[in-house]
C-alpha cells in the first residue's frame, strides 16, 4: 500500500550555508519506528535526485519522534550567492512530504492508515 | 534565588513585528526580554552604513522597542538583552540612553555594552599570527577573498552578558552573540549556573533556540494542523519559564493568539539544526537527542533531560564578503498556454543576452506556479496538466561585472511589447542590481577573542 510523507508526518526546513535542513517529525509517535526504517538517506537522496548537488545525511531524534536531514549542496551555492526563490530552503520540508512510501496491508491497518487511493 | 524566571522572546529577526516586544512587556508578568535581531549576513549591512554614518551600525529597530517597553525596564523591573549593537554597540547604547528620562530616574536605566567580538580591524594581524580563518565548507583560506571582505565578528557567548547583569545592567546590548546565548545567560545569571554545568547550561541554550525565532515555535509558520491555530493576527511570542535544575516550559501571554504545543515546539527544534548530538556553542555543546517534551496544559510544553558536555576550544566567525552583482527580473503570462508562453520568452531572453555578448556565473529560470518551490518534483506530480491559468518566468543573473547584469535589467521590459503575448505584471519597472554580500564561515581560537562589557 502507498501512502505520501504528507500522511504520518510534518516537517520544517531551513539552511546552513548551501546545505537545507530537513526535520521530518511523524504525525503520530506510532508512526515514528515505520518512517525511520523507509525514510533511509538513500531514499531522500533518490526523492530528490537532480535537484540537489551533494550527498544526503540522516540523524536519528527518537525523543522526538523526528529524523533530521542535511541535504548538502542543495541551494544553489546558499544564502545570499542563491538566485532561487526558495534560496533558504524553506519550502524543502513540503517537497519531502510528496514524497510516497510503501507499507504493508497489515502494517497499515495496525497503524489505521488509509491507502493513498 | 528566584524559582522561576521568565524569558520572553519578543523578536525573531531584524524586520520582525514592531508590536511583539510591547506585548510580550504589557501582556503578563516577564522577567527579561530576550531581542535576536543578527542574521548571518546582518553585520555586513550594517557595516555599509557605520562606513556612511560612524553613529549608525545597529539595529534601528531597537530604538522603537526600546521606547515601546522602557516604562516596563524603568518602572517594573524588566531586564532586556538584544543582539542590537550589531557593528557599532556603543553607538546604539547611546542612542538608547537618550530616549531616558533625564534627572535622578535616568539612574534606572543601566546598560550594559558587549564588544570584542568585531575582528574586521584585526584580520591581517590574525592571518599573518596564523589564523587562516579558513571557510568551514570548503576549506579556501580567508587570504583567497580578504581584498572583499566587509565585516568578521566572532560569535561570542553568555560570558559577558552574565557579567553586564551581575554588574546591575537592566539592558544589555552585544555584537555578533549568539542568538541562545541571549536567554541563556540571564537563566546562568539567575540561578547561579557555573561555567562547568554542562546540562544545566545545554538546557539554557535549547531554551533559547526554541525562542530565538520568535513565533516560530508558537503557531507561526507551523504545518502541523495549521488550519486550526487560532488568532494569527494576535499571535502570542514565545516564554521560557525555567528553573533552577534545567527544566522550563515553553508557554506564552494568555489571550493571545497561536499555539504552544508539542507539534508547534518540535518544529522549531529540528529548524536549522545540523548534527543533533552536537549543537555547537561558545558555552557548551547540547544534546538535541536528550530532550523531552510533555504537554503541560493548553499553550504550555514542559522540556527537560537535557545533557550537554564541554564546549571546544574555538569559536565561529562571520565573515562576509562581497562577491559580484546579481539581479532577478520577471513577467507573468496569462491562460491559455502560459506554461509555453513563458517558456519561449525565456529562450527568447537567454538568445538576446548571448548575441549581446553578456556572460554571467549563472542564469537561473523559474516558472512560479509550476515549480519554483518544488522543480521536477512539481511536474511528475502535476502529470500532462499543464492548464496553468497563469506562470510568472523569473529569470536572475549573477556575475562579477556590474555593466552586464545592469544590461540583463534592461531586457526584460521589451518582451511585453516584442515577445509571446498575453504578458502583465511588470507595473513594478526595472530589475535593480544588487551587489551581493557572501557569507564565509570560519574558526577561530577561543582565546584571542577577548570581550569588553562597559556600563554607560
Amino acid at each position: 500500500m502507498r501512502l505520501h510523507l504528507l500522511d504520518v508526518a510534518h516537517a520544517r526546513s531551513g539552511d546552513k550555508g548551501d546545505t537545507a535542513n530537513i526535520g521530518l517529525i511523524a504525525l503520530k509517535p506510532e508512526y515514528y519506528p515505520m518512517i525511520e526504517r523507509l525514510v533511509t538517506a538513500d531514499a531522500v537522496a533518490g526523492h530528490f535526485e537532480g535537484a540537489i548537488d551533494g550527498p544526503v545525511e540522516r540523524f536519528e531524534l527518537p525523543n522526538l519522534n523526528a529524523l533530521n536531514f542535511l541535504l548538502h549542496g542543495a541551494l544553489d551555492g546558499g544564502g545570499t550567492l542563491s538566485l532561487k526563490t526558495d534560496a533558504q530552503g524553506k519550502v524543502f520540508s513540503t517537497a519531502l512530504l510528496r514524497m510516497t512510501i510503501d507499507i504493508s496491508q497489515d502494517e497499515a491497518r495496525t497503524l489505521g492508515l488509509e491507502p493513498l487511493e | 534565588m528566584k524559582q522561576t524566571v521568565r524569558v520572553a522572546g519578543g523578536q525573531g529577526f531584524w524586520g520582525d513585528s514592531l508590536d511583539a516586544p510591547r506585548q510580550q512587556v504589557e501582556g503578563g508578568e516577564i522577567d527579561y526580554l530576550m531581542l535576536d535581531y543578527l542574521a548571518e549576513v546582518t553585520m555586513s549591512i550594517l557595516q555599509k552604513q557605520m562606513e556612511r554614518d560612524p553613529a549608525m551600525g545597529y539595529a534601528r529597530d531597537f530604538v522603537g522597542a526600546m521606547e515601546s517597553v522602557m516604562t516596563g525596564v524603568m518602572e517594573r523591573g524588566v531586564s532586556v538583552i538584544a543582539n542590537a549593537g550589531g557593528v557599532n554597540p556603543p553607538a546604539c547604547a547611546a542612542a538608547i540612553r537618550a530616549l531616558a528620562p533625564s534627572g535622578n530616574s535616568a539612574e534606572k536605566l543601566r546598560i550594559a555594552v558587549v564588544t570584542g567580538d568585531d575582528l574586521l580591524g584585526r584580520l591581517d594581524e590574525l592571518i599573518d599570527a596564523g589564523h587562516p580563518l579558513a571557510n568551514m565548507d570548503n576549506g579556501d583560506p580567508l587570504s583567497t577573498v580578504r581584498d572583499s571582505v566587509l565585516s568578521a565578528n566572532a560569535y561570542i557567548g553568555s560570558e559577558p552578558i552574565v557579567e553586564g547583569l551581575s554588574r546591575g545592567a537592566n539592558v544589555v546590548i552585544t555584537g555578533r552573540s549568539t542568538d541562545t546565548a541571549l536567554t541563556m545567560a540571564p537563566l546562568r545569571h539567575e540561578f547561579g549556573w557555573g561555567a562547568s554545568d554542562w546540562n544545566k547550561l545545554a538546557a539554557g541554550i535549547v531554551a533559547g533556540h526554541i525562542i530565538e525565532c520568535g513565533a516560530q515555535c508558537s503557531g507561526g509558520n507551523c504545518l502541523y494542523d495549521w488550519r486550526s491555530i487560532p488568532d494569527l493576527a494576535n499571535v502570542g511570542y514565545p516564554i521560557a519559564e525555567a528553573s533552577p535544575d534545567g527544566t522550563f516550559i515553553i508557554t506564552k501571554h494568555p489571550g493571545t493568539g497561536g499555539r504552544v504545543s508539542v507539534p508547534s515546539v518540535t518544529e522549531q527544534l529540528v529548524y536549522e539544526m545540523g548534527d543533533p548530538h552536537e549543537y555547537i556553542t561558545p558555552d557548551v555543546i547540547a544534546d538535541f537527542t536528550t530532550i523531552r517534551l510533555e504537554d503541560a496544559g493548553p499553550d504550555r510544553v514542559r522540556v527537560s533531560g537535557i545533557e550537554g558536555r564541554p564546549a571546544t576550544d574555538k569559536l565561529k566567525v562571520s565573515i562576509a564578503y562581497r562577491a559580484g552583482y546579481k539581479a532577478v527580473g520577471s513577467l507573468v503570462y496569462s491562460w491559455p498556454d502560459a506554461l509555453e508562453k513563458a517558456e519561449l520568452a525565456d529562450r527568447i531572453l537567454r538568445e538576446r543576452l548571448d548575441r549581446l555578448g553578456l556572460r554571467f556565473d549563472q542564469v537561473l529560470t523559474e516558472f512560479v506556479g509550476v515549480s519554483a518551490t518544488h522543480g521536477d518534483l512539481a511536474v511528475r506530480a502535476a502529470g500532462d496538466s499543464r492548464d496553468y491559468p497563469e506562470v510568472q518566468l523569473r529569470v536572475g543573473v549573477r556575475g562579477g561585472d556590474r555593466k552586464s547584469v545592469e544590461r540583463f535589467t534592461r531586457e526584460i521590459a521589451p518582451l511585453v511589447l516584442n515577445g509571446p503575448p498575453s504578458v502583465t505584471g511588470f507595473a513594478g519597472g526595472r530589475p535593480k542590481v544588487e551587489e551581493i554580500v557572501a557569507y564565509w564561515p570560519a574558526l577561530i581560537d577561543k582565546r584571542v577573542v577577548q570581550t569588553k562589557v562597559e556600563i554607560v
